[in-house]
């Protein structure tokens, strides 16, 4: 997983927000926030004066499926920043991952076949490249199937 | 403290109405539950209104009549109309005034909803990528709940074919031609498992209605069905929100849950009581999991109740007796205060081809962004 964003950086791609993912040698990690009053876990780590509450939190890398569903028309710009447009869109997957005793995250889901989706079955983090419209293409986190992750 | 009746109703047909502002159509409905009181403006001591995308409600005061009336804008989201009911009520059942108006229009743009992730408190990335989306919010909950609850896409069906059917039948709805079954569940898909025929539009329209205390409606001579209950709650730890880049592990009751709970507990009575409902049906899904939030049904009968007809027109509960906003379409301001108009139409036996014998406790309940839900419980 993480062999791709190194080889996305070395092409000059960069995160498509900064504390939203980690490049580390043991892989790339989403990071969440842990909330200093009561321990409860959040995603993204909020930013500006809320950020003060919170510590940054690794979120674990595998979960399994709580929910999906496919975005089958092209989203209104703005705030979709696609380099498509309404010809050339593609549909994608997207869906919720459990990370357990952790946080439910939000997330676009990179499946070979999306009607093989399945509540309940495992996922993997991943990235993936997100072409901007604004010129320069950027990366963002994807969650696959575990099958189709290794 | 005194009870709350609804003593006048307008509305301004729902659709598209090109030529119109919102405002035009918001003075129409105010001026059609004025007639129906046979009241005049300058009877009216307070108005609450609201609409999201076509100017202050109280633009309209110009051409209602400029008379100092003390009028408060109001802005709910998808729970404006509800929101302004329940000021309206709160006004009233205080003492503080007799009679006044609550109203709501709008008028939206085609297509789905525009979203600014950073007026949301959300980062823009978010939007960005392509995740802020209403509609797939929806799929994703009902997604999960047909996993959970064993709702099949022949059910999702069930609903849009029964609104639109119950639309034919109501001159303010906009979806006026019955659609059968399979053109529902092969038009196209738009956000799995939820088709083009399964979803609400934005639209445009207006509603208004005059409230009364107890005292002024007998001066009046007018009557009207009473407020049993009404609520207004919003998001708590654990549910599940529009919007929602994570969600809690731990997970909570829905707002509509608590809403709805508050409600009964209000009006002294339960779910069995209900006589009719219109709950938001924002989607196919929306109603299917709103029947189970309002306690109308449990999780997983509404597939059984689906199938037998039990909340269409002659059913034992009919929902969304004017096709909710699957027919009726989805001016955010006035969407709440329709199902409330189309209530009092039922209690007061005037609702024509779509009216429900014998109908007495009605019900409504609209949900909206960020995460809140607005009730009422109408008693003939």
């Amino acid at each position: 997983m993480a062999t791709r964003l190194r080889e996305d950086k070395a092409m000059g791609i960069q995160a498509i927000a900064p504390d939203l993912i980690e490049e580390r040698v043991d892989g790339v990690w989403l990071i969440g926030g842990r909330r200093k009053s009561d321990g409860r876990i959040v995603f993204p780590l909020p930013s500006g004066v809320a950020r003060a509450q919170y510590e940054p939190e690794r979120l674990s890398r595998e979960g399994t499926l709580w929910s999906f569903t496919v975005q089958r028309f092209r989203p209104k710009t703005p705030p979709y920043a696609g380099a498509d447009d309404d010809k050339t869109f593609k549909p994608f997957a997207l869906g919720y991952v459990e990370l357990p005793g952790q946080v439910i995250v939000e997330t676009r889901i990179e499946a070979d076949d999306v009607s093989q989706l399945r509540i309940g079955m495992k996922m993997g983090l991943s990235t993936a490249a997100f072409p901007h419209r604004g010129g320069e293409p950027v990366v963002t986190y994807v969650f696959r199937p575990i099958e189709q992750a290794q | 403290m005194s009870n709350v009746h609804i003593v006048g109703a307008g509305i301004h047909p729902f659709g598209r109405h090109d030529g119109k502002t919102g405002l035009d159509m918001g003075v129409h409905a105010v001026r059609e539950a004025l007639a129906d009181a046979d009241l005049a403006w300058t009877d009216m001591q307070f108005a609450f209104g609201g609409s999201s995308a076509a100017g202050n409600a109280d633009a309209m005061l110009p051409q209602l009549g400029l008379t100092g009336i003390q009028f408060i804008n109001v802005a709910n989201g998808c729970a404006t109309g509800g929101s302004s009911l329940l000021a309206g009520y709160w006004a009233i059942k205080s003492g503080e005034f007799d009679i006044g108006i609550v109203t709501g229009f709008d008028k939206h743009p085609r297509g789905a909803f525009n979203a600014d992730p950073e007026s949301s408190g959300l980062p823009k990335w978010y939007g960005e990528i392509g995740l802020m989306l209403t509609t797939q919010f929806f799929a994703c909950k009902i997604q999960r709940y047909m996993g959970l609850h064993g709702i099949t896409p022949l059910a999702l069906a069930r609903v849009a074919e029964k609104a639109y059917e119950n639309g034919s039948k109501a001159p303010h709805a906009w979806r006026r031609q019955p659609v059968d079954i399979d053109t529902i569940l092969n038009s196209q898909m738009l956000s799995d498992p939820l088709t083009k025929f399964m979803f609400c539009s934005p639209a445009e329209g207006g509603a208004a209605l005059i409230l009364a205390s107890d005292k002024k409606m007998r001066e009046l001579g007018l009557q009207g069905p009473r407020i049993l209950g009404a609520a207004v709650r919003t998001r708590v730890n654990g549910s599940f929100e529009v919007f929602s880049p994570s969600l809690d592990v731990e997970r909570g009751p829905s707002p509509t849950q608590i809403a709805s709970k508050a409600a009964y507990e209000m009006a002294g009575i339960g779910p069995p009581e209900i006589d009719i409902a219109q709950i938001q049906d924002t989607e196919s899904g929306a109603e299917i999991m709103h029947m189970s939030e309002n306690g109308l049904c449990g999780d997983g009968e509404q597939e059984k109740l689906l199938a037998e007809g039990a909340t269409r027109l002659g059913g034992r509960l009919p929902i969304n007796t004017d096709g909710g906003c699957l027919a009726c379409g989805e001016p955010i301001g006035a969407s709440g205060l329709r199902q409330v108009y189309e209530n009092v139409q039922q209690l007061r036996g005037r609702a024509h081809d779509r009216q429900v014998e014998g109908a007495r406790i009605a019900y409504t309940q609209v949900y909206g962004a960020p995460g809140l839900s607005a009730v009422s419980i109408l008693g003939a």
